[in-house]
């Protein structure tokens, strides 16, 4: 079945003209129509718009364009703009809202012909580890139904995995793309910091949020992220020469690379299945020449305390413009203000109104040294701290996710645990890192991921260590059981 | 009454001249329909992202420098958060801390009406961006125009403790800065328009105590004048609060103009928390040496400077002299005349006299700098025509009310004066012969005015000038005239 191939595989068969672009939409919009009621991964398609689009595709294969993603369908996070389609953040505050405009990644990905099927579910405004903060709908694990998806981009996970869309886009702000990828099965990239444009991603903490790309496959995920990257002058965080090149992948070994280990994220916090499936890992890249060192990184234990200060506060001022005022729902009131309180009130979920008064109390005039300046010395901290280790080692490898997929629900009365979830995660986007969740073997029936994390700009070299890596524990994707 | 004595700090808001908008490349204009100049990143859609306009952060740039400040090494941009629906984003990109803006430190000297100057302390130049305007709709309810929501703007603050001390420096204070941020060419400075806003904060205490009073912040001053009522009428009312037994609260109030007084808006309970952060879209700026040295270059002369090198090169009086400077373009005609040969007291008086009325009266603005004027219909009068006119009545071709009469031609027609006067045959008789027969016929026929002059009744000196310029067309010269009567009359 066409939907079972990778983006590659996608490509090939198009240009081999084996089959149509409107042929493979098709299927995928099927799929969706027979499937997602199961998963949940979508919250809008535009079966319309990706049909004018796999036209487009179809004269570019015609005319012989050798895009390696012409054609391709993927999805779009719902965090982010696209012209014409519904874009709610999965909050009520949003419904009805469609934005005027395409963001930068939307338009990268619609010029390497690449096909929008529709948009995903996510923690509202991105907000959540586990995928259940969505106030539209409930996403749930392709591998086992009765298991979140993991977030916040938990829709574009599952959509993904269950072969609801090739290829997907996520937003990471502390972990959103690898978690759900972790949990999947999946590989879920977050590449260096301003290499993807941020233009009509509905920002969360702005100096943290990345786009990002799931795949099946470390070569689809680098040819996504290529398509998607580049310097774009919307963004003034954007960098020169950013567009990520994934001409070297297949190149380049493993003999004599050098991994650090850190400590803090082999402990017992790390389930002991996972840690089982990682080690595991460790033995096979040993034997091919890998030279593994424990090093040890005291900053990551800030890590989740200092996100939970910067975020939330970023966010507080970010989720300011949403007062019903020119745009979204609103809630009618007696005056100005009252209509403010009444809309962000009514219309905001509760991880979300949380996070904004967590932020404001941290900004605050008499707070603002003791919490939001000092985070932000700690993230200095951290940031060096791993700089220094990448003097010294190509990059570093740990658990992308201290636990596997759990039960949903499972965790709802314990909102701390689960926010310690993103142990891992958090300080790539603290330092602005490239890092990368990449599966490694099951623990019981269930993904778990390997998480890489190199110096900023070294996306390529990440990915080619993880090319090799996955070459090296000798899989190929490995299908959850789906409809 | 006890004797009190005034402070006075100012806060001044200018738009920038530029193109564009602070953060997008929507126009910057007045007026117009309603949101017909805004987009996705000005009205702060979901997903946008700023981008600094490079112009509007050079403008603040050379106003910090021609103020005299320090400029910041890494100057970044805050957040300053609070809800109004005429703030789209729900902050509002500024610029916050002592030594994070643009310029820091700086001063402005004013002159004094003693004829010296006094430096005006500032605190800050920086560079933030103007809100959209919230309107009550004719129908009821309200609704927003963002045209105005991402203008750059930038603001000037006086420092504490302040040097402005009566309503004439606050007044004096506002016309130099104007000038000087139209000399550089940053601001129309249309205050009517509200392109330039200012809002004095003032306070009074008892001469010679050390301790400042409770300030009021007063709006809606459009106008020097305005200012400069504002400010007295404040001090005198805080003044009577204190005589009456009463403490004067911290609160904003709003200048009536057509009461020419100020009104209660709001007090100022507690400060309100803007939650002030850098701005995480927003890269700092950092200005190079090499920078700050281009735009320094391109500075000109200022306004204060031009008034004191009018007043020692040319003598001019220090109102002629204020009246010259007070615009750039007014300025730059006047030396463009003197480039051109024009003697300065006589250019000077034809622009700050008949020049200057008929262009007001008309509504034309003059050219300068050999362009025409941006907004008015440009006069047709050029330099050269006043040079011209001046000399032809400094060699005494023409007489003074001659002058007047060509100049006025020249303003119609554009035509030089000179050209007049040769098709008009408008040359002044300065023959001594026909002017010595004009006289004597004069005196001839007014015999019983002779004798009452010389009977003791001198004025009618006048009487003969103007029977004798009534007989030459008026084109006798009047100083031979007067020689000439003065020699007959005594003569016989
Ligand atoms: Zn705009």
């Amino acid at each position: 079945m066409i939907t079972q191939l990778t983006a590659t595989e996608i490509n090939t068969a198009l240009r081999a003209k084996k089959v149509s672009v409107k042929e493979v939409t098709e299927a995928f919009l099927k799929r969706i129509e027979n499937f997602d009621e199961e998963y949940g991964a979508y919250l809008a398609l535009c079966p319309e718009r990706a049909l004018a689009e796999a036209e487009a595709a179809q004269a570019k294969i015609d005319a012989g364009d050798s895009g390696p993603l012409v054609g391709v369908p993927i999805a779009h996070k719902d965090n982010i703009s696209t012209q014409g389609v519904e874009t709610t953040c999965a909050s009520k505050i949003l419904q009805g809202y469609v934005p005027p405009y395409d963001a930068t990644v939307v338009e990268n990905c619609r010029e390497a012909g690449m096909v929008l099927l529709g948009k995903t579910n996510l923690d509202e405004f991105a907000m959540g580890t586990s995928g259940e903060n969505s106030a539209l709908r409930l996403t749930r694990n392709p591998w086992d139904t009765d298991r979140v998806p993991g977030g916040s981009s938990a829709g574009s996970a599952a959509a993904v995995s269950a072969e609801l869309a090739c290829l997907a886009t996520g937003s990471d702000t502390g972990g959103s793309i690898r978690m759900p990828a972790s949990l999947t099965g999946l590989v879920g990239f977050k590449p260096t910091y301003g290499r993807v444009s941020r233009y009509g991603l509905v920002a969360f903490g702005s100096s943290l949020d990345q786009i990002g790309p799931f795949a099946k496959t470390v070569e689809d995920c680098s040819l996504f992220a290529e398509a998607m990257s580049g310097y774009d002058r919307k963004d003034s965080t954007s960098l020169q020469g950013s567009k990520i090149s994934s001409a070297d992948l297949k190149t380049g070994s493993l003999k004599g690379k050098k991994i650090a280990l850190p400590r803090e994220l082999f402990t017992d916090a790390i389930d002991p299945g996972v840690r089982e499936s990682v080690e595991i890992a460790i033995d096979v890249l040993t034997r091919e020449g890998v030279d593994f060192h424990e090093i040890t990184l005291p900053s990551i234990n800030y890590g989740v305390t200092t996100y939970y200060i910067i975020a939330p506060a970023e966010a507080s001022s970010n989720l300011a413009k949403f007062d019903g005022v020119r745009f979204g729902s609103r809630v009618e009131s007696t005056g100005h203000v009252e209509g403010f309180a009444a809309t962000r009130g009514k219309l905001f979920g509760p991880e979300v109104k949380l996070r904004i008064m967590v932020g404001t109390y941290a900004l605050s005039a008499g707070y603002y040294d003791a919490y939001y300046h000092r985070a932000q010395q700690v993230r200095g901290l951290m940031a060096a701290e791993f700089e220094q280790a990448f003097q010294e080692y190509d990059c570093i490898l740990s658990p992308a996710s201290p636990v596997t997929a759990f039960k949903i629900g499972e965790m709802v009365d314990d909102p701390m645990k689960l926010k310690l979830l993103d142990l891992c995660t958090i300080p790539a986007n603290m330092g602005g890192f490239p890092s990368l969740s990449l599966p490694s073997s099951l623990a019981g029936d269930l993904p778990v991921g390997i998480l890489l994390t190199g110096p900023v700009m070294g996306d390529e070299k990440l990915l080619q260590t993880a090319y090799n890596i996955d070459r090296a524990l000798g899989r190929d994707y490995r299908r959850p059981p789906i409809l | 009454m006890a004797d009190y004595v005034v402070s006075v700090g100012m806060e001044v808001h200018a738009e920038l001249l530029t193109q564009s908008k602070m953060f997008c490349r929507c126009k910057v204009a007045f007026g117009g329909m309603p949101n017909t100049r805004v987009c996705p990143v000005c009205i702060g859609l979901p997903g946008t992202l700023p981008v600094p306009n490079r112009a509007a952060v050079e403008m603040v740039l050379k106003t910090a420098l021609a103020l005299n400040c320090t400029i910041a090494i890494d100057s970044v941009f805050h957040r300053k958060n609070y809800f109004y629906p005429d703030l789209p984003k729900g902050y509002q990109v500024s610029q916050y801390g002592d030594t994070n803006p643009i310029g820091y430190d700086g001063y402005l000297e004013i002159p004094t009406p003693e004829g010296g100057t006094k430096k005006i302390k500032i605190r800050r130049v920086h560079l933030e961006e103007d809100t959209g305007k919230l309107m009550h709709l004719p129908g009821g309810g309200s609704g927003v125009d963002y045209n105005r929501a991402g203008v750059p703007l930038m603001e000037i603050v006086t420092e504490f403790p302040p040097d402005i001390e009566s309503p004439d420096d606050a007044r004096e204070y506002l016309v130099q800065l104007r000038s000087l941020l139209v000399y550089l060419g940053v601001t129309d400075g249309k205050m009517a328009e509200g392109s330039v806003r200012c809002e004095p904060n003032i306070s009074i205490r008892e001469k010679g105590s050390t301790q400042y009073g409770t300030k009021t912040e007063l709006k809606n001053l459009n106008s020097f004048r305005a200012v400069q009522l504002g400010v007295a009428f404040e001090a005198k009312r805080q003044a009577e609060v204190l005589e009456s037994g009463g403490t004067v609260r911290q609160e904003t109030r709003g200048w009536n103009e057509a009461t020419e007084s100020s009104f209660l808006m709001r007090t100022k309970e507690s400060e309100q928390d803007y939650r002030y952060f850098p701005c995480p879209d927003l890269i700092p700026m950092h200005f190079s040496e090499e920078q700050i040295e281009r735009v320094r270059s391109t500075i000109p002369e200022l306004p204060l400077a031009k008034l004191q090198r009018y007043r020692a090169d040319y003598a001019l009086s220090d109102y002629d002299a204020g009246l010259l400077v007070a615009d750039r373009d007014w300025a730059m005609f006047f030396e463009e005349a003197l480039e051109l040969g024009g003697e300065a007291k006589a250019i000077c008086n034809w622009m700050n006299g008949d020049f200057a009325k008929m262009l007001n009266e008309s509504g034309q603005g003059a050219m300068a700098g050999g362009k025409s004027h941006p907004e008015r219909k440009t006069s047709l009068v050029r330099p050269e025509h006043l040079v011209d006119l001046a000399k032809l009545v400094s060699d005494a071709t023409i007489n003074g009310k001659m002058a007047k009469e060509i100049f006025a031609e020249v303003f119609d027609t554009g035509k030089m004066p000179s050209q007049i006067v040769e098709e008009k045959g408008l040359r002044q008789v300065t023959d001594t012969g026909a002017i010595a027969s004009a006289v004597a016929e004069v005196l001839a026929s007014n015999g019983s005015q002779v004798e009452a002059y010389r009977g003791g009744k001198e004025s009618l000196i006048g009487f003969f000038v103007g029977q004798v310029m009534k007989k030459t067309q008026g084109r006798a010269n009047p100083q031979l005239v007067q020689d000439e009567l003065k020699k007959q009359l005594s003569g016989d």
